[in-house]
């Protein structure tokens, strides 16, 4: 992988059976990157977390119950870094508005959007004109 | 999702087969831990070993049967993490709630 930018865009349907399937092509990426000095094992495991996260998010996000619904993951990467965008057509949320978790309090939920965050360098969630994306970006060096 | 169940000494030990424990079927195993503690056992260990990956859904069943337990006067530990899962718990600082053993022997010590 070297050169010109790669990008990779995926259609899945919104169903939790696919988590892995999309994992896997994180994982894949990491282990694949030619000049990324890092720890791969630990890209590829954090790699497949975002993913995983994001995709639930855009399965929770996701418009109108139909069901042939389609996720879209966008993932871009070039030598210096790597962008994941994930797309919904759903009401949407302000990533902004949702606080870190408690660390005092044992929720069952409400960690997602926590451990993106902690493993990725940039997040957003914004609103085109027909459907939010999530875009999360990571150096590579 | 295949969670196979065996009990020594009043330990019911739910061993996870699964690679990954993620929003899939994290589910199934929350509900495993919740009727055993209904259904009056009181220690319960949940054995990682095979578990490569695991995500906030995971996490999350886990957080619920150990809350399960409070509630129902027990125990729920943890035994067998591989290094990435582990590392999951210690980013969530889940590692401060949990027992977690490095094996099942380790964990049935800590348990009498």
């Amino acid at each position: 992988m070297e050169g010109n930018a790669i990008e990779v865009d995926i259609r899945v349907p919104n169903k939790t059976r696919y988590l892995s399937l999309i994992g896997r092509i994180g994982e894949d990426i990491a282990r694949e990157l030619e000049r990324y000095s890092g720890d791969r094992e630990t890209l590829a495991y954090q790699l497949n977390l975002v993913l995983t996260e994001a995709m639930v998010n855009a399965i929770k996000h996701a418009g109108p119950k139909e069901p042939e619904k389609l996720v879209r993951i966008v993932i871009t990467i070039r030598v210096d870094d790597l962008t994941i965008k994930v797309y919904d057509d759903g009401q949407g949320f302000d990533i902004n508005a949702i606080p870190p978790p408690n660390f005092d309090e044992l929720e069952d939920r409400g960690r997602g959007i926590f451990l993106i965050r902690s493993l990725m360098d940039s997040v957003c969630y914004r609103k085109n004109c027909k459907e939010n994306i999530l875009e999360m970006k990571k150096k590579l060096v | 999702m295949n969670l196979v169940n065996e009990t020594r000494n009043d330990i019911v030990i739910i061993y996870v087969k699964e690679e990954r424990l993620d929003a899939h079927n994290s589910v199934e195993l929350k509900s495993a831990v919740q009727k055993l503690f209904e259904d009056g056992k009181k220690n319960v260990l949940v054995d990682l070993k095979e578990v490569r990956f695991i995500d906030s859904s995971g996490l999350g069943a886990l957080v619920s049967g150990f809350k399960n337990a409070i509630s129902h006067q027990g125990n729920l530990k943890l035994c067998s993490l591989q290094s990435q899962v582990k590392s999951m718990f210690e980013l969530t600082r889940l590692h401060r709630v949990f027992e977690i053993f490095p094996s099942t022997t380790e964990a049935m010590e800590n348990f009498q």
